[in-house]
Order: structure tokens, then C-alpha cells, then sequence
């Protein structure tokens, strides 16, 4: 059997675990398993409910008030009793910053293997091999589980397409688990003071990343973006160096956007920054690595120094405007 | 505080990368190296917690004689001593079994925190430090950006997605595994890197470890390594640095309509 996590917030279910259940229900389709899904916390039968409406064969509800709120400690301790009861031969996962956080826990405590951060399995003569990223998608590595099963497995976000999933009718089960000595108290969720700038109505948008080196030389960038008219924004590495505001950060940990344009100077291509801007209508990415990742999802590519390069785009842009 | 924090050296972010003989990882010949990214972040978090709270930093590298490098690096930019764990047997371990490997250095030595970065840029399983607490049987908490300490008691903030945040707290000893931009590096001084030199780097084998063969036997296993195939048709644009803008600003233009 397949075990498929579902993560909620306050019953509320993560868009990202239909990802895991269309990703059991492929794998399902290759090795004829039959796929169920678990969920775990408080008051958490609407969510059941509407994971049901899927094709799978049960939805498990672990309901204890213990789990009203995530913790590492009290999610892998229940998941492991679940595991124990249900003996499944594949948990799936979806890669989420929550699963991240216990699945390690998780598997290490029944000394099982863990392959996370997958992008692309396939089934070769029964046996699940899984694609996932290495050296931050410069190259990818086709990676087996072995050992004892379960095996758990965590697929990259926006690998699947979660608006795929097969519907169908489950049955809603509940299980039961003891838990004690959780050591991890959460206080609420928060989010920090609200950007200053709404970067996600900008129609044209200059990103920059580390490629450009230095504090100072930022200015060179800006000076393309004003000529182009666009806003500028960053990669991470850049608003870590406080060269320029947390909220001009793109990815997954700052904001999405979907601009008609995002060109992307000196920016290498990490899937977290990916996330955030792959839905712009027109990539452009400037960079002196032919084999940056960023080339992957751009439409026109530009292999050089920026130096060189950004400053001609500058004076192009100009007598453009005029 | 007595802390160790892990730090793995790792390819330069912008090195050529060629694929080894066996097809399953790269050539680490005519290769520079650097201490991975988060984990440096986890080294000033650990020195920031020292002037704070006064103890000790350890500087734990796994790796093979190259990896000392990354620990007198850490040493002069004011850690205290340094732990460098070095066996052949240890070459191509999984997250499983690294963690289990600074699990047992770590629990030889004794800790009131243990950090390591959240990933790695080279494997980046997003493992290591979650096992090793799960071995040591402490708490954890992983994508770190605070750490406050009082009493014994932690309390750090956790970078959650779409912009939120969450405090956690519970008892030391424990391990947090620390995000990229948790505070501002400092660098190596002219003196730092001759206070280094008096350091002291402890050397351990598989002995010391005291593992067995089968308690690192790999629960994960490459079998091949490759560039990834691209989705999209690029198109590339040549010439010299204004052939070039003219022309992109042609079809940006004219062919994709941006403007
Ligand atoms: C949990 C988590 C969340 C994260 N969230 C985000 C996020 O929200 N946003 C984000 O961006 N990242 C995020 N990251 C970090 C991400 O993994 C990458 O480390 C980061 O995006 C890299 O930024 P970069 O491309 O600017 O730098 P690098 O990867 O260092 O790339 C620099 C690029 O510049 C090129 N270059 C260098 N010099 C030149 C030159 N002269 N001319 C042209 N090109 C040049 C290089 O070839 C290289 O490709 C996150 C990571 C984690 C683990």
C-alpha cells in the first residue's frame, strides 16, 4: 500500500498534498498498489472530506488534541504508530518546509530510507527510482531507496500537477494514538511587516542575484531596470547581504510573480527562486554559465558577463524610450 | 554554551562540474572548495550565541584531509577548536549515515546546541542535522532564523512558507538546523587567522566513531548523475555585447510584445 501525507493549517488542506496523491495515484497506475491517505490533528474530518473526494482507497483521520497544532516531535511520533498499524511499502510526501521538518525524525526512527526533494520517478521492473536534483539543478541524480520498507519519499513542489488527481469516493477511517513528551511548544504563526513593495503587479521586472558581485554594482542593474521601466527585485543571497530590501526578494521564501517579462541577471536558477517567478510570461536570463539551471525555463538565453552585456541593454533601452 | 556546529565543505557555488567514471557522482579532481553556504550561517549563529552567552564553539567537519581547511577557516574566524572526522570507510556515506557518524562525535563530546545548515548545495538531502537529533534523541527544529536562549530553555524562530513565521521553544540540549541570512558573516582578521594557528584539531577515525559496518550501510543509493534535460526551447542570442542588446530588444519587442 501507498501512504499519502496530507498537511493542513487549521484544518485547512495544502494545495501542495493533491501533488503526493496524483503522484501515488501514477505510481499506483505502474505497480497495481492500492494508495490511502492520512492526516493528522484536530477537528480535521472537513479536510478528510474533501481529500476523500480522490481516488484512493481510505483516508485515515488521526485526531488528537495533542496534534492541534504541528510539532516534529508529536507528528512523527503519530505517524509512526500509523505506520505501525497500517504496514504501508511507500509514504509519499510532498517537500514542504513542515515535511522537511519531520521526516528525517521520521524515517531515521524506524532506520528506513528517505529519498526527498524528488522531482520525476519512474518504475523500472517494480522497482521506483527517483529522479531529484543535485548541486542545486545543475545536475540530477537518479536515486533507489533500499532496505527495509517503508520507504518514504518527498517530492519537489510543482512536480506533480495536483489539479490532475483522479476523483473517486474513499472511505473515511479514524485511527488512534498516544502521545506524550512533546517537547516542541509552537506559539502562532506570524508574518512579518507587510512588504512595502507589491511586487507581483509589476509588468516588467529586472531580478538580479549574486552574479553581480558587490553591493556597489547593484546600481548597475537598477539602471537597466529604470531604463526598461521595470522594477527591480532579487534573489535570496542578495537580501541576506542586505543589498537591497527583504521585500524585493523572488522565490519561495519571498514573493511570487507572473510578470510579461522577468529577466534574470546573474541569477543561477535554484528551484526556490523558480517558484517564484517561473510563471512570467517571457524569461530572459543573462549569465556566464551555458549550464546554469535559470537556461532550463528561459525563452531567450544570453550566455556572457553581465558586466558587459547589462550596460548595452541599458543604452539599447534608452534610445528605445526615445 | 558548549556548541558544535557542523560545516561541510562543499564545490565552489560556480565550479565546471564533470561527471566521474562510474556515471554516480563528479570528478573531484581541479575542484576548489568552500564551507557550504547555510552551514556558515550556522557557524556565525554559533559564534553570535558564544559572545552572548559565553561557552564554547567546536567546529565539526566530516570530510577527508582537504576538509580541514573548512575547520581553520572556522577557527579563525573565532571558533575554538575544531573536530575533524576523516576515514576512508566515511567517503561515500548517505544523510543517514553522516548523521549517524556526528551523532556519535557529537554525543562523545557533549552539547547544549548542535547547528548545522539546512542543506547542503551539493547532496542537499535536508537530512543530516534531523537525524543526528532524532540518534541523540533531542529536539530539533529545522529553517532557523533566531535562536534565543535562556535557562536551558531555546526559543527560535522558524521561517515557515508564504511569508510566515512561527516561535518555537523547548529544553537544550537540542540541534536547529539554520537558514541562509540568520545574521551578517564576519570574516577571518589577520588575527583571527593567527589565533588559529595555536588551535587545537582533533582528529577522529572510524574507530573512535566506533560505528559498525552496518549501521552505515547506505538507505539511499545514486545510481547515476546527469545535466538535467532542459523543458523549454532557449533561445540563444550571440555577438558582440550591443549586437546583442539590440537584438534582444528587438524580439522582446517585436516578437514577445513585452513592451
Ligand atoms: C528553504 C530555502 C528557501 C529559499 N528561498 C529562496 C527564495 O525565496 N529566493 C531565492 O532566490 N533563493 C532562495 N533560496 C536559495 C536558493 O537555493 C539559492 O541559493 C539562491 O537562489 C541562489 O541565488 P543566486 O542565483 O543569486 O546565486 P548563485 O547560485 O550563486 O548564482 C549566481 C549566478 O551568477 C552567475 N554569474 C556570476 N558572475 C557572472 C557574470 N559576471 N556575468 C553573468 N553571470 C554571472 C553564475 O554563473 C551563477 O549562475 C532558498 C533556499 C532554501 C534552502
Amino acid at each position: 500500500m501507498i501512504l499519502v501525507f496530507i498537511e493542513h493549517v487549521d484544518g485547512k488542506v495544502n494545495k501542495a498534498s493533491y501533488e503526493a496523491v496524483r503522484a501515488a495515484q501514477l505510481i499506483s497506475g505502474a505497480t497495481g498498489q492500492a494508495i490511502s491517505a492520512v492526516i493528522f490533528g484536530s477537528g480535521v474530518g472537513a479536510a478528510a472530506g474533501e481529500i476523500a473526494a480522490k481516488k484512493l482507497g481510505a483516508v485515515y483521520t488521526v485526531e488528537n488534541d495533542a496534534l492541534k497544532s504541528y510539532t516534529a516531535d508529536g507528528y512523527s511520533a503519530a505517524f509512526k504508530q500509523v505506520i505501525e498499524q497500517l504496514q504501508p511499502e511507500l509514504v509519499l510526501m510532498t517537500h514542504t518546509y513542515e515535511v522537511r521538518d519531520f521526516a528525517p525524525k521520521l524515517a531515521a526512527s524506524l532506520r528506513r530510507a528517505l529519498v526527498g526533494d524528488c522531482i520525476a520517478h519512474k518504475v523500472e521492473g517494480g522497482e521506483l527510482v527517483l529522479t531529484r536534483q543535485v548541486f542545486q539543478g545543475k545536475m540530477a541524480a537518479d536515486v533507489v531507496p533500499v532496505g527495509d520498507k517503508p520507504h518514504f519519499v518527498s517530492f519537489q513542489i510543482g512536480s506533480f500537477r495536483g489539479d490532475e488527481c483522479e476523483a473517486g469516493q474513499a472511505e473515511v477511517k479514524a485511527l488512534t494514538v498516544n502521545l506524550a513528551g512533546i517537547r516542541q511548544q509552537p506559539e502562532e504563526r506570524f508574518k512579518e511587516a507587510k512588504a512595502a513593495v507589491d511586487l507581483t503587479a509589476a509588468p516588467l521586472i529586472v531580478s538580479v542575484g549574486r552574479g553581480i558581485k558587490e553591493q556597489k554594482n547593484i546600481e548597475i542593474v537598477k539602471k537597466l531596470a529604470d531604463a526598461m521601466g521595470a522594477e527591480l527585485s532579487a534573489s535570496r543571497p542578495i537580501c541576506d547581504n542586505e543589498w537591497l530590501p527583504m521585500d524585493r526578494q523572488i522565490g519561495s521564501s519571498g514573493q511570487t510573480v507572473a510578470p510579461k517579462m522577468y529577466l534574470a541577471v546573474g541569477i543561477s536558477g535554484a528551484i526556490q527562486h523558480l517558484v517564484g517567478m517561473k510563471g512570467a510570461r517571457t524569461i530572459v536570463a543573462i549569465n556566464k554559465d551555458k549550464e546554469a539551471p535559470i537556461f532550463e525555463i528561459a525563452d531567450y538565453g544570453i550566455v556572457g558577463d553581465l558586466f558587459e552585456i547589462v550596460p548595452a541593454l541599458t543604452a539599447e533601452a534608452e534610445k528605445l524610450k526615445q | 554554551m558548549k556548541i558544535i556546529v557542523c560545516l561541510k565543505q562543499v564545490p565552489k557555488n560556480d565550479s565546471i562540474l564533470r561527471i566521474n567514471e562510474q556515471g554516480n557522482w563528479i570528478q573531484d579532481r581541479d575542484l576548489t572548495y568552500e564551507i557550504n553556504e547555510s552551514d556558515q550561517y550556522g557557524l556565525e549563529a554559533a559564534l553570535q550565541l558564544k559572545e552572548k552567552h559565553g561557552g564554547e564553539v567546536i567546529a565539526l567537519s566530516l570530510g577527508p584531509a582537504r576538509a580541514q581547511s573548512v575547520i581553520k577557516e572556522a577557527l579563525a574566524r573565532g571558533a575554538d577548536r575544531g573536530l575533524h572526522i576523516e576515514d576512508a570507510a566515511f567517503d561515500s556515506l548517505d544523510a543517514f549515515g553522516a548523521a549517524s557518524v556526528i551523532a556519535a562525535a557529537a554525543k562523545a563530546e557533549g552539547f547544549d546546541l548542535l547547528l548545522t545548515g539546512l542543506q547542503s548545495d551539493d547532496h542537499g538531502y535536508a537530512q543530516t542535522g534531523v537525524i543526528a537529533a532524532e540518534l541523540l534523541g533531542t529536539p530539533h527544529a529545522t529553517i532557523v532564523m533566531d535562536v534565543q536562549s535562556e535557562d536551558g530553555k531555546l526559543k527560535v524562530k522558524r521561517e515557515l512558507e508564504s511569508g510566515y513565521f512561527q516561535w518555537v521553544s523547548f529544553p537544550a540540549p537540542a540541534v536547529l538546523t539554520i537558514q541562509s541570512g540568520i545574521n551578517t558573516l564576519r570574516y577571518a582578521t589577520l588575527k583571527g587567522i593567527m589565533a588559529a594557528k595555536k588551535k587545537e584539531i582533533k582528529k577522529l577515525d572510524a574507530a573512535a566513531i566506533g560505528l559498525s559496518a552496518d549501521e552505515l550501510a547506505p538507505k539511499t543509493q545514486i545510481r547515476k548523475i546527469y545535466v538535467p534535460q532542459k523543458s523549454k526551447q532557449t533561445q540563444f542570442i550571440e555577438g558582440s555585447a550591443s549586437e546583442i542588446a539590440a537584438k534582444l530588444m528587438d524580439k522582446l519587442k517585436n516578437e514577445a510584445r513585452v513592451f
